[in-house]
């Protein structure tokens, strides 16, 4: 496959369950070493459009490629010992030791005689090397998240997928998971996750897929997605005495973005309005206590693009 | 098909049921009492009493069996004769009953039980493909029910050679007929309900509905292998047993070939309902 292909490739996927669609023309291109991210309310189709990148399921219609092969074809078994997956739940097994859950997957990827050592590394950087002889039924829920993530990236998988990954964890787990995902990207590797807790993704994703009842809303950089929804400059307002007074925002050229209890948020063309927004407010009486020209987070984004779009929260 | 990683599934799910007392211990007390405790007695008291009204009429009603079976019936006294045909043709079924039970238990559960758990998802992203997986949970369903099974048959080799030995003038079990029964005749029986139960296992939503469904399954099997275990040992004689052992082996690879394409990635993951 040549550098710049995608590695993910699906086109006008169509997969439905029974009556229930899950997925109803569904486009992604992941390009190689990028970190995207899948958005969306429960039930989007996140889940079912991880399933298609390994051939877990098929299409019903459309296309579906990862690195360039139909993964539910003859060449499916290339594909996924090329892919490392980590569900929401850990699919462990609980009467097997951490060590032999690993060396399960260690020889189903077919690691090679390696496999000791990658094991005994692997466990090493998420923290499980102390519980490896334990039974797994015995692990805590953030002891299975490592483990798990241990086992993900046992096989140095080019394609790492994560579904809901911080789903239910506490805050260590979640820093491995989100280190995790941090360490692949700067090797070069490509993730596709998918979440609804948008503050995980935050600073993370490369490109920002919402996604709503199995199709694309909107897709690309949160920076181009920002963009398209606030051109200008967003800023954080408070004052002494609660936010200042839309009107008083509006009346010096700036639109309100969100008007919280005690923080307002507007918008300005550019960088040079902020200072006539300031004298402006100054000017009205208003005593302020905190300017902030600041980026939007993905949760802002993400509602804000549903909004445009139309959709239902 | 890669058999080295149908062999990695097979050694995980076996490790796990060597981790499961709660599985094997009655899988072991099952052996223990069918082929050694039950026959221990039995053959014990009829050894022991020696020749008694009871033994003497048991011995009788040896008359009632084939020609050709009693031509095969050794000792000179009632309690030798009877001992003898009580141990190569009464136990027989026990031969079939116990690694169906014991293998359809676990075949029951095997695959069912990977969506249960949540594990079919792992599976389902593995490189391993189908046909592996099936085959891996084939085998590892198979072997405890049949190493029971040898395991049980040597002890009660030893059992029927130290009580009855001594009555019919020498060591004498296992049969020729027995020996073709345990190699030939049970291992495609096995193989044939496994084919079966497999399937429920990866049709049905539960574990629970499985391993009732798979009852449903073996028990006409049961009676079949029964029925031809115990003709096959009653002085068909061994060619019949032979016969009996290929139309089995004929429809036991008819069987794993159609139950092969029963396991999907989408069924391993609980979405059965895809066509």
């Amino acid at each position: 496959m040549p550098g710049d292909e995608p590695v993910v490739s699906l086109r006008d996927v169509v997969k439905a369950f029974g009556e229930v669609v899950a997925l109803d023309g569904f486009d992604l291109s992941v390009a190689p070493s990028r970190v995207t991210v899948l958005v969306g309310p429960n039930g989007a189709g996140k889940t079912t459009a991880l399933r298609l990148l390994t051939g877990a399921l098929t299409p019903d219609e459309g296309s579906a490629l990862t690195f360039g092969l139909d993964p539910s074809g003859s060449m499916g078994d290339d594909v996924r010992r090329r892919c490392g997956m980590f569900s929401a739940k850990p699919a462990l097994y609980d009467r097997l030791s951490g060590y032999e859950n690993l060396r399960y997957s260690a020889e189903l990827y077919e690691v090679g005689p390696t496999w000791p050592d990658r094991i005994a590394e692997a466990a090493a950087r998420f923290g499980i090397d102390h519980a490896l002889d334990q039974q797994v039924g015995g692990y805590s829920t953030g002891m299975k998240t490592r483990l798990a993530l241990a086992r993900a990236v046992l096989h140095e998988p080019d394609l790492l997928l994560l579904d809901e990954p911080t789903s239910g964890l506490d805050p260590e787990s979640s820093h491995a998971v989100l280190g995790l995902i941090g360490d692949m990207a700067s090797q070069g590797k490509t993730v596709v996750m998918c979440t609804h807790l948008l503050l995980e993704a935050e600073g993370l994703a490369d490109d920002l897929v919402v996604m709503d009842a199995g199709r694309t809303l909107v897709a690309g950089p949160p920076d181009d997605l920002a963009r398209q929804v606030w051109p200008g400059v967003t800023v954080r307002l408070e004052a002494l005495d609660g936010p200042p007074a839309a009107a008083l925002v509006e009346a010096a050229g700036g639109r309100v973005v969100d008007d919280g209890l005690t923080t307002l948020v507007v918008e300005v063309a550019d960088l040079a309005a902020v200072p006539r927004l300031i004298d402006h407010l100054r000017d009205e009486g208003v005593l302020l206590t905190r300017v902030d020209t600041r980026r939007p987070t993905l949760d802002e984004l993400y509602f804000a693009l549903r909004g445009l779009r139309g959709t239902s929260t | 098909m890669s058999w080295r990683r149908a062999m990695v599934v097979c050694r995980t799910d076996l490790r796990q049921l060597r981790q499961s007392r709660d599985f094997w211990i009655p899988m072991v007390a099952l052996g223990g009492i069918f082929f050694f405790l039950a026959p221990l007695v039995l053959l014990t008291t009829i050894t022991q009493l020696g020749d008694i009204d009871v033994v003497r009429r048991v011995s009788d009603a040896l008359e009632v069996l084939p020609q050709s079976a009693q031509d095969q019936i050794q000792g000179d006294t009632p309690a030798g004769r009877t001992s003898y045909a009580l141990a190569v043709f009464l136990f027989a079924p026990l031969a079939v009953v116990v690694p169906l039970t014991i293998s359809t238990a676990v075949g029951a559960a095997t695959i069912v039980g990977e969506r249960e758990r949540g594990t079919g998802e792992f599976l389902a992203h593995s490189p391993a493909s189908t046909s592996e997986i099936y085959l891996g949970k084939l085998v590892a369903s198979l072997v405890p029910g049949y190493v029971t099974t040898i395991v049980g048959f040597a002890v009660y080799s030893l059992i029927v050679n130290l009580l009855v030995g001594p009555e019919v003038g020498g060591w004498f079990f296992p049969t020729t007929a027995w020996w073709v029964l345990m190699l030939w005749v049970i291992p495609p029986f096995l193989a044939l309900t496994l084919s079966l139960v497999l399937r429920l296992s990866a049709r049905v939503k539960s574990t629970a509905a499985a391993q009732q469904a798979s009852g449903l399954v073996t028990l006409p099997l049961i009676m079949i292998s029964y029925g031809q275990s115990t003709g096959a040992l009653f002085g068909a004689g061994a060619t019949t047993a032979w016969v009996v052992g290929a139309v089995a082996w004929v429809a036991a690879v008819v069987g794993l070939v159609r139950g092969s394409h029963a396991v999907s990635r989408a069924r391993l993951l609980g979405v059965a309902d895809e066509q």
